[in-house]
């Protein structure tokens, strides 16, 4: 491990202008991702600036939707009433991840910048892999891709993200709220992961210096009828081979208006607008669900070894709209 | 001889928890990295990243100006080693003994700091250079250049006429099958603590057999062995990745040597995946010819699995088709393909637990074939001698084991049409497959000495790995000297004790536990000598007797197996769920029945087969050792990548004992379990996914991507 410096912030300024002075400078909140990536030489920082101490760890639920404290950890967030009843997707995600007692420790703003699980990235002595080192290749394009993209990646990266409750967020429609030196700022979910293009070594639109302080999920009518299905070969600590979040508003049997957002098939919760489409108006039916579904895959690209993921993915989604809707 | 022990027995046979089990569970137990030493050093490796070359260039510059660095070691410094033997070495290749590079992951530096954080930065300090060379690591791209390897049984047998057979044969089965590559992944990782005094080695090990390091070392850096002490008082789990002897234990102590200060060396997750040995993958073509009645008439099984460019090591994957059934035509034959990786070692169960994948899987096809019930068919071809060598078997309760555990399943309530039972949208599946393992023997030696406080201590070399040996010896001693188990305790793991073998080849309670029992014996006809009776207080006969300890000492040595053909058998049952939209398969219930001899703790031996189930599941459903062929190099080697059975995955396991004493495998009639347990549930598994789905799956681990139809 390369040798770094400790430092505690003690108030959210603090953190951002300890960062901004120095672009060797992390954060670590629940250090569950850093220090994995500070092991296997993923990151080399200088210097470690921990913001646990700071106060930002609230739960909220007002009328308007929740509002969670970065540092809210996700044990905590899954096992609030609030989520429970009015955000389902989002505990279930939660419940879904990683193990207890990394959920007790992990903070929800961590869970976000989680890094994917490509073994070509997470190698313990690097391999070929342009979000790792960029320019050095991507091993994976033409290597072992069974987990791998099968929307928005391009030939410099195949990797997909890992964060579960990242893809019920999602669908929820949420937004994050960044801080920095010219202030907060809020990001919808929907613009706050990039595309991997010619640069896959950012994930976010974040730069260098920002701190996320908070996560708002807006009440909509779909909220309470939301759902996360995760598909995996271990029955628990296993990220997602394949994941589907869905938001839910009907109008007695048919579907008013529905969000849907999958995990596990793209460099980001990739959102299945031609399928929320395509949806509206139809009955909740197993059938006509399918059909519907179908047709939003035709951009799909597999790579050599996950034509797969179309079909289950797919599958992920009808399942998901069937347990929402009270059908499964 | 001493015979097998007259019941009723007074602690054998009768279920006990643990002796150790709070010490192991408070953290009191001392294993190897735990040893403490003054001026203690740490030494990290620093590994190849390609598979094969030539180490061109080797910068240590930084590396060794880092703080607390004290030395690094490459092939360029570190003095040159004596060739090991295999056994006990697990390859003979020994790094940072030239420029070679044969495997990705071998050592190219040792670096040693005062504090294990600055030798893992200097480590990561090193810089190679190579010159790269072309290699192949994927075997099935190659298996026309597969080859006869040497190692411990024959290739190739051959019973009968199996042309002329599979020729008549109405009914055929002519497959291939896949098993992966799989690592250990005990939960300890291998650690060595080598002290140096006065020319003699201690060493601080992780590993199943103290004098296979011992011998290892000794002959590495020539020296004599009695000048090496080995000790291992606990090992967190080995399963065969600690039973040979490999490069980083033999590089401590020439290193520990050179600094002339304590050195230790604890591998990493990721190092465990190429410093010690993987099981290999296995192709296996099955062909099998049938009555119409399912009566064999010939069964030709080929194996052929991956070594090293340097080390045969053969995984006998045909090896259970030479004794499991009755035909009267039966083919083996077993080839390698060298390719440029580090050698194979066995594990958790070698050889029948790999080859039975393909046997039990072709024998369901046949009941398929044939329309008859699965468990139907293993009766009618009940082997009651060995039908490859035609001797007798020691013991075999199997036909026990198929009745107890069938009727436990609810076996004779199964509809054996594929996808006939289902819960809502979730297909059930039943599957049965049988276990066959091979019994390994090995000399032993053990003293027993009753203390003037009427305590008695065992000493045995022998080794704790987790299976149990604490308390089974204590048990064994105990009911010879008719004392309570908690009076007794043994002093084991170390090389100065009485010579045992290896914790591998299941073959410590028999093989120890009977040089135990003649120890105990022998000390018991002593004490009645002294005029004990019955019952009485030892210390006390003792104390009459004017002495303060009375010994015994005892061996056991298996002599010829020549006239019987000994194994260790079961019948698994397993049920599977499967989603009909997302097909993973979920096990959601096992039940084995096994023979394996008298069965000395069932409380012990029951979690010994149901760790053993639990390897079944992963090695079915989830494990799989994976390697870019284009780079050479394993990816994921950490536990997030290679998966193993998490408790959501593991259901209620039923372990059921047959009735049994193998009077000719050992005088305590006992066999061994450590890797029965592992041996047929993943077929049972891969039974139950075609009974679930109609889909016949032929390659582990199962993948969701093969039943989505």
């Amino acid at each position: 491990m390369h040798p770094f410096e400790y430092a505690r912030a003690g108030d959210a300024a603090g953190a951002v202008a300890a960062l901004a002075g120095d672009p060797e400078a992390a954060f670590i909140a629940g250090g569950t991702e850093l220090v994995n990536w500070l092991k296997d030489g993923i990151e080399r920082p200088g210097r470690v600036v921990d913001i646990n101490r700071l106060p930002l760890g609230q739960i909220e639920a007002t009328s308007a939707g929740l509002r969670i404290g970065t540092l809210a950890r996700m044990s905590d967030v899954a096992a609030h009433r609030a989520v429970r009843s009015g955000f389902p997707a989002l505990a279930e995600a939660l419940e879904r991840s990683a193990s207890a007692q990394l959920r007790n420790m992990a903070s929800m703003g961590g869970n976000l910048l989680q890094r994917t699980r490509c073994p070509y990235f997470r190698a313990e002595t690097d391999l070929p892999c342009n979000k790792r080192r960029p320019g050095s290749g991507c091993a994976a394009r033409e290597g072992l891709n069974r987990t791998h993209a099968i929307f928005g990646w391009s030939d410099a990266c195949v990797a997909t993200h890992p964060s579960d409750a990242a893809v019920a967020l999602r669908a929820l429609e949420a937004s994050v709220r960044v801080l920095g030196r010219g202030g907060e700022r809020s990001i919808p979910l929907a613009d706050f992961y990039r595309l991997p293009g010619d640069a896959p070594e950012r994930d976010t639109v974040l730069e260098h210096g920002e701190l996320i302080v908070g996560i708002d999920v807006p009440a909509t009518p779909r909220a309470r009828r939301s759902w996360y299905v995760k598909v995996r070969e271990r029955a628990s600590y296993e990220f997602a081979l394949v994941s589907a979040a869905v938001a839910l508003d009907l109008d007695g049997g048919r579907i008013r208006e529905v969000r849907i957002a999958l995990g596990g098939v793209a460099p980001m919760p990739w959102p299945l607008t031609e399928a929320e489409r395509a949806l509206a108006g139809l009955p909740l039916e197993r059938a006509a669900l399918a059909r519907a579904v179908d047709g939003a895959f035709s951009e799909a690209r597999p790579l050599a070894r996950n034509a797969f993921k179309i079909a289950l993915a797919k599958r992920t989604v009808v399942r998901a709209l069937e347990i929402a809707g009270g059908m499964a | 001889m001493i015979s097998v022990l007259a019941p009723p027995s007074r602690a054998i046979g009768v279920p006990h928890e643990r002796l150790d089990g709070k010490e192991k569970v408070s953290g009191r137990a001392c294993y190897a990295a735990d040893t403490p030493a003054e001026r203690l050093a740490y030494g990290v490796f620093a590994l190849a990243n390609i598979p094969r070359g030539r180490i061109a260039q080797l910068d240590v510059g930084r590396a060794e100006h880092a703080a607390g660095v004290l030395r690094i070691f490459t092939h360029e410094n570190m003095p040159r080693l004596n060739p090991v033997s295999s056994p006990p070495a697990g390859q003979s290749l020994l790094p940072l003994q030239s420029d070679r590079i044969a495997y990705e992951g071998q050592p190219i530096a040792l670096a040693v700091a005062a504090t294990l954080e600055q030798a893992a930065h200097a480590a990561s300090l090193v810089r190679a250079e190579y010159e790269r060379e072309p290699f192949n690591v994927d075997f099935r791209t190659q298996l026309e250049r597969a080859v006869e390897g040497q190692s411990f049984f024959e290739s190739d047998t051959r019973v009968g006429d199996v042309e002329r057979e599979l020729a008549q044969a109405p009914i055929r089965i002519a497959q291939r099958y896949r098993t992966a590559d799989r690592h250990h992944c005990a939960m300890e990782p291998s650690a060595t603590v080598a002290r140096w005094e006065n020319g003699s080695l201690t060493l601080d090990d992780a590993t199943q057999y103290v004098w296979g390091v011992r011998m290892a070392v000794a002959q590495a850096l020539d020296i004599a062995p009695e000048r090496v002490r080995v000790r291992s008082s606990y090992a967190g789990g080995g399963f065969g990745s600690k039973g040979y002897v490999w490069p980083h234990q033999v590089l401590t102590a020439a290193a520990a040597r050179e600094l002339e200060r304590p050195l230790k060396v604890v591998l990493t997750r990721a190092q465990a995946f190429t410093a010690h040995g993987y099981q290999t993958a296995s192709e296996q073509a099955l062909d099998i010819g049938a009555e119409r009645d399912g009566t064999l008439r010939a069964v030709r099984a080929t194996s052929i699995n991956p070594t090293s460019r340097f080390d045969d090591y053969v995984e006998y994957c045909a090896l259970s088709a030479r004794s499991l059934y009755a035909a009267p035509a039966i083919e083996t034959r077993h080839r390698v393909v060298h390719v440029d990786r580090s050698t194979p070692t066995p594990m958790r169960a070698p050889h029948d637990g790999v080859a039975m994948v393909g046997l039990e899987i072709a024998m369901d096809e046949l009941a398929y074939e044939a329309g008859i019930d699965s468990l139907e068919l293993r009766l009618r071809n009940y082997a009651q001698r060995d039908p490859t060598t035609g001797k007798p078997f020691s013991s075999k309760e199997l036909r026990a084991c198929y009745r107890l555990a069938a009727e436990r399943f609810g076996w004779s309530g199964r509809n054996p049409r594929p996808g006939a039972m289902r819960e809502g949208r979730v297909r059930i599946g039943w599957g049965m497959a049988t276990a066959l393992m091979g019994t390994f023997r090995m000399p032993a030696s053990a003293r027993v000495t009753v203390e003037s406080d009427g305590r008695v201590l065992i000493e045995a070399g022998t080794q704790e790995i987790g299976t149990g040996v604490r308390t089974i010896m204590p048990q064994i001693a105990a009911d010879v000297l008719g004392v309570p188990i908690e009076q007794v305790r043994i002093a084991l793991g170390d090389t100065t004790l009485p010579e045992t073998g290896g914790t591998f080849g299941s073959s410590t309670t028999m093989s120890v536990g009977s040089a135990v029992l003649d120890a105990a014996t022998r000390l018991r006809d002593e004490l009645r000598e002294l005029g004990a009776h019955e019952d009485e207080d030892l210390g006390a006969v003792l104390s009459r007797s004017g002495r303060t300890s009375l010994s015994a000492d005892g061996a056991w040595s298996p002599g010829e197996e020549g006239d019987f053909s000994m194994h260790t058998f079961g019948a698994v049952f397993a049920e599977v769920r499967v989603d009909e939209d997302l097909p993973i398969p979920r096990v959601s219930r096992v039940v084995g029945a096994y023979s394996a001899g008298r069965i000395i703790n069932p409380t012990t031996a029951r979690s010994q087969i149901q760790g053993g189930m639990v390897w079944g599941i992963g090695q079915a459903l989830l494990e799989e050792s994976s390697m870019d062929p284009t780079l050479g190099r394993y990816l994921s080697k950490n536990l997030a990548g290679y998966l193993v059975p998490a408790n959501a995955d593991v259901p209620e396991l039923e372990v059921i004992f047959a009735e049994e004493v193998d009077a000719h495998a050992s005088p305590l009639g006992a066999k061994g379990i450590g890797e029965l347990g592992a041996v047929g549930v993943a077929p049972a598994i891969a039974n139950a996914v075609f009974h679930a789905t109609g889909v016949r799956v032929r390659e582990l681990p199962i993948r969701l991507e093969m039943l989505l139809a």
